[in-house]
């Protein structure tokens, strides 16, 4: 019998396995950022136990609430701060140089095929899609990783998804990964992975896989996972070059990061995606998922381009291309937030920052902002975002504020819109 | 080991959120005490009032999916500062789930037609739950009536429950 592509990772990382489903494995990577790891800080500084495993595997940064709103938020960043300089934590990103945590640590090179990684963030699992086993964790597992360097995890098992055909014009990732949520239901594939195969997968750039990847936990999954290739290598070369003596070396190491043929899945799903709609959700759950078409008319109030889902520069451009030359609606108000520095950089040497003011949107600081409603952009109550980001729960963005999820080529066009409607109306 | 035995809270609903059970707002605070207030602030519950209804409750029964969406730890510790334990539910997020034991606490899995029972005999009244670790049984009392239910602890859970936590077996371990 074959090994999935997880249970590869787990067989190269597992410390010990105490009882038959728990396998303790050995982390290649610590993430952390100010909302999570403070307290776990803290409690190792209580237990007289204020250590790092590995200050070189530990990445940390700020990006929940940056800058600092109130003296609460500064006082978190101060600990994470602190904390970093004192156990020489060379890869702490500070405001002016810090991002979105899932998109700048992957730009920085920090994620690699066959990796484990945890972080105290759900959306952890976004960094699958280069082939490495990311989960996200609560603050006792960050706690222990940072401090001994594993975390403990059940048997892993591992659903597919192949996928066929090719997305339509405007249709991207973001509406792909709708669908499939909407298929799962938001725990179909609770305590398992999410292996993203298959011709659509393979065309698609490290950014739409990670968009794939990002919302593998709105279905329950543990990891969104994609097999590294070429695509990978490239997206990686900078950071790898020294290391390998050419990109086909390069693959050819990460070719054993993939699942046997004969592997045993939980479930394998497999559709052509040809037809495939711009979708959006509805309600307070992630699986709550029509058409556009099906929610063309839908007043909103607010646009929201940015996130770890899709706040990266493809997704900016997909947007500007969007906006160029149009104005939002008078009845609208619109926000962009690049996720990293260089994706601002970039959207500024591009034009895509002229794009967006001069269509009228409020361009933010690399942060996660809006999406969950804590630093900036907050929602009124009774009103609605049309946003690029991963959740829609009640009061996500605001107390009785209701978020629609769908791609940043949909949210483009809703802006000059007002209200939901398919991208393709404003086709260049 | 924590305190498993006393009164329950019934929430008959599914996929309840973490963002439900301590919103985002509250997540800039750095001590688990100053949670206590907001736990359940933003319950999507027809009939719910979180300053009453969370008083002196050791146990919650609820459905399916309880935890589902961020990897906030404020959410069980919204639940310990407030003297709540155990949650019983159908099934819960992979996240939450480990982050109950992680703190020492339990997260427990019954059958549908269990915790349909549950709600249908005993939702109306004053209910008490014990939890025996060892025998993995649960004590559930009314004034009306009472049974046992046993329930399954797989062994790693139940080390952590003893031990007080992932830190402490970890730290002793590895």
């Amino acid at each position: 019998m074959g090994k999935t592509l997880v249970e590869k990772i787990f067989d190269a990382h597992r410390v010990e396995q105490p009882y038959p489903d728990t396998h303790v494995l050995k982390l290649d990577r610590v993430f952390c950022h100010e909302i999570t790891t403070p307290i776990a800080i803290t409690d190792l500084m209580a237990r007289g136990k204020d250590r790092v495993f590995d200050p070189s595997k530990i990445k940390a940064v700020i990006d929940h609430v940056t800058p600092a709103k109130d003296s609460k938020t500064a006082e978190q960043g101060k600990i994470l701060r602190d904390w970093a300089r004192r156990h020489e934590i060379k890869d702490f990103f500070d405001i002016g140089r810090n991002g979105v945590c899932h998109a700048i640590f992957p730009e920085k090179g920090f994620v690699r095929p066959g990796y484990t990684i945890i972080m105290g963030d759900s959306h952890t699992c976004t960094h699958g899609a280069f082939g490495a086993f990311a989960a996200g964790v609560g603050t006792t597992d960050l706690e222990v990783g940072i401090l001994k360097g594993v975390c403990a995890f059940k048997s892993p098992k591992t659903i597919k998804f192949n996928l066929k055909g090719s997305l339509q014009p405007g249709v991207y990732a973001k509406d792909l990964i709708l669908f499939i949520i909407k298929e799962l239901t938001v725990n179909g594939a609770t305590n398992m992975a999410i292996e993203f195969t298959g011709p659509v997968v393979d065309e698609m750039s490290m950014e739409s896989r990670m968009t794939l990847c990002n919302m593998a936990i709105e279905a329950g999954g543990t990891v969104g996972i994609c097999y590294p290739d070429m695509t990978t290598v490239e997206y990686l070369w900078e950071y790898i070059k020294d290391e390998f003596g050419s990109k086909e070396e390069a693959l050819k190491n990460y070719s054993k990061w993939v699942s046997d043929a004969d592997a045993s899945y939980e479930k394998i799903y497999e559709y052509d995606i040809s037809k495939l709609e711009p979708m959006v959700t509805f309600g307070y759950k992630p699986d709550q998922v029509k058409s556009v078409n099906e929610m063309t008319g839908t007043k909103i109030d607010q646009i929201y381009i940015g996130s770890c889902t899709n706040g990266r520069i493809e997704d900016l451009r997909i947007a500007a291309g969007i906006l160029k030359g149009k104005m939002i609606s008078d009845n609208v108000r619109a926000i962009v937030s690049p996720a990293t520095p260089a994706i601002y950089t970039m959207a500024l040497k591009e034009g895509l920052i002229e794009i967006f003011q001069s269509a009228g949107f409020c361009v933010t600081n690399p942060t996660c902002g809006a999406c969950l409603g804590m630093s900036n952009g907050v929602l009124a109550s009774g009103e609605a975002c049309a946003s690029t980001t991963n959740r829609n729960f009640n009061g996500r963005m605001g107390k009785g504020g209701v978020v629609h999820l769908m791609s940043p080529a949909t949210a483009a066009a809703s802006a000059i819109t007002g209200t939901i409607v398919n991208s393709q109306l404003y086709k260049g | 080991m924590k305190n498993f035995n006393g009164k329950v809270l019934f929430l008959d609903r599914s996929d309840i959120n973490t963002d439900e059970i301590i919103p985002a707002k509250y997540l800039t605070e750095i001590t688990k005490e100053a949670l206590k207030p907001y736990l359940l602030e933003d319950l999507s519950l027809k009939g719910f009032d979180n300053k009453e209804d969370i008083k002196d409750k050791v146990v919650v029964v609820t459905r399916e999916n309880f935890g589902c969406g961020s990897s906030r730890e404020h959410a069980p510790w919204a639940l310990e500062v407030n003297g709540i334990n155990v949650v019983i539910a159908e099934s819960f997020a992979r996240i939450f789930r480990q982050n109950m034991f992680n703190c020492g606490m339990m997260a427990i899995e019954l059958p549908k037609e269990k915790i349909d029972n549950l709600f249908n005999n005993y939702s109306g009244s004053i209910t008490n739950i014990e939890v025996d670790i060892e025998k993995a049984k649960l004590f559930v009392t009314s004034s009306e009536q009472s049974e046992v239910i046993d329930f399954e602890l797989g062994g790693f859970d139940k080390v952590l429950v003893q031990e007080g936590g992932w830190v402490n077996y970890a730290d002793n371990r590895y």
